[in-house]
């Protein structure tokens, strides 16, 4: 198609001119001519539907939003709470930067391989996706994900606001070891260093072992490339690792001989724990889950309702989710949406009949290892009431006579 | 696991157990059964002496990669007051939601995993002063990161170590001498214990 062809076509979508069947939409009544249009058509068997679009909206009734910070360093929440199923769509993503979202014109694009090398190599964008590709459905969480569930939380928390900074889909790019090879790995390389082309130029230090397991230098989430939020054109994305090392507009990787102690590895993402130490490159995201519904603001009539929501561990598969009604008293076993890939969210479903007696919901998962979510009093024992990271432990909702559903504030 | 590829050596017929260069072991996971080489060859090319000098702009806690240069308290505090104040305060209080840079509080009982009322600042929970360096350099001032010379970084870590009581205001900061600077809170840091399975930690 030429270039000439491609902006008749623009105008015309924009002129909302685009044809239907063979009927141009400005003839058709006020309201059936863009997806935008908030008006249902009060019969839509009786009058032509809408014709075709560059891009497909969602339907202007579903309205599902993340919570932009309002500055460059804040979080975005995903609404986890709205969706279904456990794919995040792209543009629901939960975001979390440093220095805002860079723009990178991908055909300016470099990946600079150094260090404790044979080859100090560079990468072009097209470079990368010559390599041998993989897709993986993956979890990606922030480290920080569920702080505001352990601190400062009312009965009015949400799950978007409570756990709302992980998402999943399916991620595609190269093995990072493919690309290490390229360039010689010599054997004093202990470590690697992730760096972003962004304005923080944030970096993470890595385990080398990470690099031969099963590291990713991904270009792609859910089939088309990534937003620029999540790292266009290339981030550097490590399975079940906390997000923050996940280096978004990936720039440099560095082959080390040790830790370069940047800020996001000491001062950042470090876990104080109640003994006077604090954790470091306490990298992997351990068994997790959080029910998205009922959940706060819903109120729930008597009768059967699904308890559903998403479970993960960044150590391997989720073997079982359980459910409780009473507060932990008695647990059941959920159902696993299948396939369960490791270190990906699981959809857990349970059906339950609500009688009308005040309830507290929870659920907790185990993973493959036999690693089991702790409960909210266990993790302050063990982590401390000023813990910063990694906040894995059961949460719980209030169901009221009223069928009020809350969070359940230190449950 | 969708096998695994086999890259022996170069001038070595493809091996099944493929071997990286370091030595250490592939876990396998590369998406393709097929033999291939040991590496293509073809894809990327040799990074220029220029690129790299450009990017590589780490500095670790044993010192390797700061710069020549030197700071000192006084240009600290007059760059602290130019280009800082607007978001971490004059006295490096830190202005929400930006964060305090300065303050001992409560001394050094580093009772952050106790407690969430104390603020972590570098002088009380930052484990290396090479640290502050590498990130001001890379990141600071937000709105025009990468911007300031060696100097001026190393100036502005003598003032905020200095102010957090670390080193004295006569202290020169050069890359001989920050490694050298032992933070208060280096010893509390512990590597990762967790490891999955029954106990939890």
């Amino acid at each position: 198609m030429s270039d000439d062809t491609r902006v008749t076509r623009r105008a015309l979508i924009t002129g909302a001119a685009v044809a239907a069947g063979g009927v141009l939409l400005e003839k058709l009544p006020l309201g059936a001519q863009t997806a935008q249009s908030a008006a249902a058509q009060p019969d839509p068997s009786t009058v032509p539907g809408l014709g075709t679009t560059p891009t497909s909206a969602r339907s202007p009734f579903e309205t599902p939003a993340r919570t932009p910070a309002g500055i460059i360093t804040g979080p975005a929440y995903s609404p986890i709470h709205e969706l279904t199923g456990t794919i995040t769509p792209s543009d629901l993503v939960f975001e979390r930067h440093h220095g805002g979202v860079a723009m990178i014109d991908p055909k300016k694009y470099k990946l600079l391989v150094h260090g404790l090398v044979d080859r100090a190599m560079v990468f072009t964008l097209d470079d990368l996706k010559q390599f041998p590709s993989v897709s993986r459905v993956h979890f990606l969480e922030c480290s920080g994900n569920g702080r505001n569930a352990y601190r400062g939380a009312t009965p009015e928390l949400t799950p978007q606001m409570a756990d709302g900074l992980t998402s999943n889909g399916e991620w595609t790019g190269v093995p990072l070891s493919l690309v290490l090879r390229e360039a010689g790995v010599r054997k004093t390389a202990t470590w690697f260093l992730g760096e972003g082309g962004d304005a923080a130029k944030l970096s993470r230090s890595i385990p080398i072992e990470k690099a031969w397991d099963d590291a990713l230098l991904v270009y792609a989430f859910n089939g088309e490339a990534l937003r620029p939020a999540n790292g266009y054109p290339v981030r550097l994305f490590l399975p079940g690792y906390e997000a923050n090392t996940c280096v978004k507009w990936l720039r440099r990787i560095k082959l080390v001989d040790q830790p370069n102690m940047s800020r996001d590895e000491t001062a950042k993402y470090t876990d104080p724990l109640p003994n006077g130490t604090a954790r470091q490159f306490s990298f992997v995201m351990d068994a997790k889950s959080v029910i998205t519904r009922p959940t706060a603001p819903n109120r729930i009539k008597r009768g059967w309702h699904e308890i559903s929501g998403l479970a993960w561990s960044g150590r391997g598969k989720i073997t079982r989710v359980d459910v409780s009604t009473d507060g932990g008293q008695n647990w059941t076993a959920a159902e696993l949406q299948a396939p369960i890939f490791s270190k990906a969210h699981t959809r857990f479903r349970w059906m339950w009949e609500w009688t009308g007696r005040p309830a507290v919901l929870m659920s907790r998962a185990v993973d493959e290892t036999g690693y089991v979510q702790p409960s909210r009093a266990a993790f302050v024992a063990a982590r401390g009431p000023g813990t910063d990271f990694h906040f894995n432990h059961i949460r719980a909702w209030t169901v009221s006579r009223d069928g009020d559903v809350r969070f359940g504030v230190d449950l | 696991m969708m096998g695994i590829v086999g890259c022996g050596r170069d001038a070595e017929p493809p091996a099944r157990t493929p071997s990286v260069e370091a030595g250490a072991a592939v876990s396998g996971d590369v998406p393709v059964s097929q033999q291939l080489p040991s590496r293509f060859r073809t894809i990327g090319r040799v990074a220029t002496a220029k690129e790299i000098r450009a990017w590589d702009i780490d500095a670790n806690a044993q010192g390797v990669g700061l710069p020549p240069g030197r700071g000192t308290y006084a240009r600290g505090a007059t760059l602290f007051a130019e280009r800082c104040v607007a978001c971490h305060g004059a006295h490096g209080e830190g202005i929400p939601p930006y964060p305090r840079l300065i303050g001992r509080e409560p001394r050094d009982s580093f009772p952050f995993g106790r407690d969430a009322k104390y603020v972590k600042t570098i002088g009380n929970y930052w484990p290396y002063a090479t640290t502050v360096f590498d990130y001001i350099n890379r990141a600071m001032p937000l709105t025009a990161p990468g911007s300031q010379r060696a100097d001026d970084v190393y100036s502005l870590v003598a003032f905020l170590l200095a102010e957090n009581d670390v080193i004295g205001r006569e202290s020169v900061v050069d890359a001989a001498s920050l490694p050298k600077i032992h933070m208060p809170a280096r010893d509390r840091f512990v590597r990762d214990d967790r490891t999955g399975g029954a106990t939890f930690r």
